[in-house]
C-alpha cells in the first residue's frame, strides 16, 4: 500500500517554504497537517497535542538561519522531537545472576506473545544462554501445543503441564525444572488478557509477586490504534513492566502506537517482531520508527536489508559483467531473483523515501515480476545471452511460448534495455554514497509499475 | 432498562459501557459545565471522537455538522447533542440487506460457503468456532475446513473449536497445501449436502504478495467445485486496530475481488472499533458480527443502530 503522507507533508511545507520566517501563521498551517499525519499514524490524541505544542514552541523560538528554509527547519525539529520522544538508546534484556533469570510476556489477545516467546528463546540461545520456555496459557485452545511446536522449531525445551490449571503452580514448577536442568533463563508465555479483566490481571500479578521476574515484557500489536495507551497504562499500573515488544512491524502500519506508549508509560521498546518465522526478530531502532511514523520511509532499514539479502558474490559477478558491458537476460533474471528475496515490491517501496511520490497513483504489481520472468524463461539461452537476436519472429515465438501478448514481450525487452542503461549509469555513479545506490532498486520498481 | 439489557448483550454492554461513559459521560459533563457549545467544547469533543479510532476525517465531518447546527443556536442540550451525533454516525453506516439477521437464515444456496480472512491474531479461528456453534444451534449442518497450514497448532485449535461446537472438520497437517484442504472441504460438504461450510485461513499481513496470492488460489480451487463459492468472504477486524484497518480491508478486497462483510472482534475490551465506521463508509462494507469474548457464545449479529447507540448514544 502506498500512501500519500509524505506528499501531504511536502505540500504544506512547500507552501511555507520561501515565506522566509517561521511565524505564528505559517507554523499553525503546517502543524495542522502534521497533526493529521500523526493521527493517521495512530498516535494518541493526547500525545499529538503535547507534541504539536512542543514543536511549535521550539520552532517559534528558533532563529531561522539564512542557509535553510523554514520548511527544512520545521521538519528537522519535528524529526528531532520525535526521536527524543521515542528515546534514542537501544535497550537490552536484563539478566541477573540468579538461576534462572525470569522473563515474562504479557499482553492482549493475539498480540504475538507466544510467537515472540519462541523468537526470544531462539535469539537468546544464539547468544549463548540456555533458555527454557514455560507454557502458562491454560485457556486458549491448543496454546500449549502451539508453544511446544514453536519451542521445537527454536531448539529450546518447553515446560508444560497439561493436567494443571493453576498457572502460578506451573510457573513455579518451571523454575524448579530450570534449576534441575541447568537452564539459566526462563521465558514465561502467558494467556492473552484484557486490561479490564481483573481476575486475569490478578493472575499475572500473582506470578509476578511469586517469581519476581527480571524482565516483564508487554507485547503489543503495532497496528493498534488509540486504545494502545489505555491498555499499556493499565498493564503498567498493574505490573510495572520493563520493556515493550512491538509485533507485526512487517506490515504497512505507521505504528504510532509505539510513540504513544513510550510517551505515556516511558518504558523502552526493546524488540520488534517483523514476521511470523522465528528469526523475524530485531532490535528496536527508535530513530527509524520516528521516520516511519512521519511516513518518511525507513531508509536505514532498507539499506540494511538490501545489504544482508543481496547475495554479495552474485552482485560481484553482476558488477564484473557490467564493467565489461556484458549484462544479459540471465543477469536480469538473477537480479530479479535477488529483488524477490528481499520481499514484495510494495513492502520494499514503503521503505524508500520519495518512492511513493514517484509512483503516485500507480499500483505496484508484484505479479508483473512473474510475467517478466515467464517471458525471459521462454527465450533460448542464445537469445538471453545475446538480446540483439530478438527479432520479430523470435518475439512472437516467445509470446506464444510464455502465453503473453506480444506487447508484453516487447515491454520486457524495453525494460531490459532501460535497465541496461540504468546499470551503466549505476556503474558510473558507484561509490557516491548511499542515496545513489538507493536509486537502483527504486528505478527498477518504477519499471514494474502495472 | 437499557436496550442492551433487552437484547441481552451483557458482554457488549460491559465493554461498550466504558465507551459510553467515556463519550456520553464526557459530553454531558462538557455540556453541563459550559451550557454553551463554543470552540473549546468542540476541541474537547474532537478529542473524544478521535479516541474511538473513527479517524480524522469522520471526526472532522461530525464537528462540522455540529458547528453548522450551533451557528444559530449556541445552546444545545444533552439529548439534542447526543441525537445529533447519533444521527450523523448512523448516516455513516452503510448497510445491505443481509442473510445474517439471524443464524437460521434461509438460503437457496446449499452448501453455503463462507471464507474467513484477516491479518494475524485478530480472531478468525475463534470467530469460526463461534459461527459454527450458532449455525448448528439454528439447526444447520456445518462443516469447517482448516486451510491454515502455517501457524503452529492452528489445526489443533480449530479442531477443539469444532468439537465444542459439535460440528465436523476437515483437518490439515503442516505438510498439506491450504488450497487442497479448501478443495477437499468443499467436495466433502457438497457430497454430504451440508448447509454451511466455513473455511479458516492463516493470518496474513495484507502487504505480503505471496501470501495474498495463496489466498487467491484458495478461492480459485473452491470454485472448481462450486463455481460461485465462496458466497461470503468475511474479513475479521480486531477492534483495537487503528487506521491500518482500512488498508487491511482494501488489500484483502483487492486480492479476493471483493469482501462481503466484517466480523469485528474483541469488543469486550476498552477499544471502540471505530475504524469499522471508516471502512464501512469508504468501501460500502457492512459489519456482520461482533465478537464480545473468548467463549463460544460470545458472538452477536451486528446491528448498526444498536452499535452506534451503545457506543455514542443513550
Ligand atoms: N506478520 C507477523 N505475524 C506475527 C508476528 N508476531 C506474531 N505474529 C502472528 O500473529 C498471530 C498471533 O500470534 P501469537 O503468538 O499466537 O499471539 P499471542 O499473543 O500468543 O495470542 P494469544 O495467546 O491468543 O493471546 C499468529 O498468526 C502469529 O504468527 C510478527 O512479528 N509479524
Ligand atoms: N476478548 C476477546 N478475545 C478474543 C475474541 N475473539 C478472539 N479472541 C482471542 O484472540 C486470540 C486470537 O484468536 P484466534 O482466533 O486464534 O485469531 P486468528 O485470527 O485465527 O489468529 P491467526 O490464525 O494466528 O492469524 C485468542 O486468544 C482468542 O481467544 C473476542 O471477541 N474477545
Ligand atoms: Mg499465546
Ligand atoms: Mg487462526
Amino acid at each position: 500500500m502506498l500512501d500519500d503522507l509524505t506528499s501531504k507533508l511536502d505540500g504544506v511545507l512547500k507552501k511555507i517554504r520561501g515565506q522566509g520566517k517561521i511565524n505564528d501563521k505559517n507554523i499553525d498551517e503546517s502543524l495542522r497537517e502534521v497533526r493529521r499525519v500523526l493521527f493517521d499514524a495512530d498516535v494518541n490524541y493526547k500525545v499529538v497535542s503535547k507534541f504539536i505544542s512542543d514543536v511549535k514552541e521550539k520552532s517559534l523560538g528558533q532563529n531561522v538561519l539564512t542557509s535553510i528554509t523554514p520548511g527544512q527547519l520545521i521538519v528537522k525539529i519535528i524529526n528531532d522531537e520525535l526521536i527524543k520522544l521515542m528515546g534514542s538508546e537501544k535497550a537490552e534484556i536484563k539478566f541477573s545472576d540468579r538461576i534462572p533469570s525470569v522473563i515474562m510476556m504479557v499482553g492482549l489477545q493475539g498480540s504475538g506473545k507466544t510467537t515472540f516467546s519462541a523468537k526470544l528463546a531462539k535469539y537468546l540461545k544464539a547468544k549463548g544462554r540456555n533458555p527454557l520456555l514455560a507454557a502458562c496459557d491454560v485457556y486458549r485452545p491448543a496454546a500449549i501445543e502451539q508453544l511446544k511446536i514453536l519451542g521445537k522449531q527454536a531448539g529450546v525445551p518447553v515446560y508444560s503441564d497439561l493436567e494443571e490449571k493453576d498457572v502460578l503452580k506451573i510457573s513455579r514448577d518451571a523454575i524448579q525444572y530450570a534449576k534441575e536442568n541447568a537452564r539459566d533463563t526462563l521465558i514465561i508465555d502467558t494467556a492473552g488478557r484484557l486490561a479490564i479483566d481483573d481476575e486475569m490481571m490478578n493472575e499475572v500479578s500473582k506470578i509476578k509477586d511469586a517469581l519476581q521476574p527480571e524482565e516483564i515484557l508487554f507485547v503489543v500489536d503495532s497496528m493498534t490504534g488509540q486504545d494502545a495507551v489505555n491498555t499499556a497504562k493499565a498493564f503498567h499500573d498493574k505490573l510495572n513492566y520493563d520493556g515493550v515488544i512491538l509485533t507485526k512491524l512487517d506490515g504497512d502500519t505507521r505504528g504510532g502506537a509505539a510513540l504513544s506508549i513510550k510517551a505515556v508509560v516511558n518504558v523502552p521498546v526493546k524488540f520488534a517482531g517483523i514476521g511470523e518465522k522465528l528469526d523475524a526478530i530485531e532490535q528496536f531502532h527508535p530513530d527509524r520508527m520516528a521516520s516511519r511514523i512521519l511516513g518518511m520511509g525507513d531508509i536505514v532499514s532498507f539499506v540494511e536489508k538490501a545489504q544482508t539479502e543481496f547475495d554479495m558474490s552474485e552482485s560481484g559477478k553482476l558488477e564484473e559483467k557490467l564493467r565489461k558491458n556484458k549484462f544479459d537476460f540471465n543477469d536480469f533474471l538473477s537480479y530479479m531473483n535477488q529483488i524477490k528475496k528481499m520481499g514484495s515490491l510494495s513492502s520494499l517501496i514503503s521503505m524508500i523515501p520519495g518512492a511513493n511520490k514517484m509512483l503516485k497513483n500507480q499500483e505496484v504489481d508484484d505479479s508483473a515480476l512473474t510475467k517478466v520472468e515467464s517471458v525471459i524463461l521462454s527465450m533460448t539461452n542464445k537469445e538471453r545471452e545475446n538480446p540483439n537476436l530478438l527479432n520479430g519472429s523470435r518475439r512472437r515465438r516467445i509470446a506464444d511460448g510464455s502465453g503473453n501478448p506480444i506487447q508484453q514481450v516487447n515491454r520486457v525487452i524495453k525494460q531490459f534495455e532501460d535497465m541496461q542503461k540504468m546499470m551503466k549509469q549505476f556503474n558510473r555513479d558507484k561509490g557516491r554514497g548511499l542515496m545513489k545506490k538507493m536509486k537502483l532498486p527504486a528505478n527498477l520498481m518504477k519499471e514494474f509499475k502495472a | 432498562m437499557s436496550f442492551l439489557d433487552k437484547i441481552g448483550l451483557k458482554k457488549l454492554k460491559d465493554g461498550l459501557n466504558k465507551t459510553k461513559e467515556n463519550l456520553v459521560g464526557k459530553v454531558n459533563r462538557l455540556v453541563n459545565a459550559r451550557g454553551v457549545i463554543d470552540d473549546d467544547f468542540l476541541v474537547e469533543l474532537e478529542e473524544i471522537l478521535l479516541a474511538s479510532d473513527i479517524g480524522f476525517e469522520t471526526s472532522e465531518k461530525l464537528i462540522e455538522k455540529i458547528k453548522e447546527r450551533t451557528l444559530t443556536d449556541k445552546y444545545v442540550d444533552q439529548d439534542e447533542l447526543n441525537k445529533l451525533i447519533n444521527d450523523e454516525l448512523k448516516r455513516v453506516f452503510y448497510d445491505t440487506t443481509s442473510e445474517f439477521k439471524t443464524f437460521d437464515f434461509k438460503s437457496e444456496i446449499k452448501p453455503f460457503v463462507i471464507m474467513v480472512v484477516g491479518v494475524n491474531g485478530v480472531g478468525k479461528t475463534t470467530s469460526i468456532g463461534k459461527l459454527a456453534y450458532n449455525f448448528k444451534n439454528a439447526g444447520k449442518s456445518v462443516l469447517i475446513g482448516s486451510a491454515d497450514t502455517f501457524r503452529a497448532a492452528a489445526n489443533d485449535q480449530l479442531d477443539i473449536w469444532a468439537k465444542r461446537a459439535g460440528v465436523e472438520i476437515i483437518q490439515s497437517n503442516s505438510s498439506s497445501d491450504p488450497a487442497s484442504i479448501a478443495f477437499d472441504t468443499i467436495k466433502s460438504g457438497l457430497s454430504k449436502n451440508t448447509d454451511v461450510i466455513i473455511i479458516d485461513t492463516a493470518g496474513r499481513l495484507h502487504n505480503k504478495t505471496h501470501l495474498m496470492e495463496e489466498l487467491k488460489k484458495i478461492k480459485r480451487v473452491m470454485q472448481k467445485v462450486i463455481p460461485d463459492a465462496p458466497h461470503e468472504i468475511f474479513i475479521v477486524i480486531d477492534s483495537t486496530t487503528g487506521q491500518n484497518g482500512l488498508n487491511q480491508a482494501k488489500e484483502f478486497s483487492n486480492a479476493l475481488n471483493g469482501l462481503t462483510g466484517i466480523i469485528l472482534t474483541k469488543l469486550d475490551g476498552t477499544a471502540k472499533g471505530g475504524i469499522v465506521l471508516k471502512i464501512n463508509k469508504e468501501m460500502k462494507l457492512p459489519v456482520r458480527f461482533i465478537g464480545v469474548g473468548e467463549q463460544i457464545d460470545d458472538l452477536q449479529v451486528f446491528e448498526s443502530e444498536k452499535f452506534v447507540e451503545a457506543m455514542f448514544g443513550k
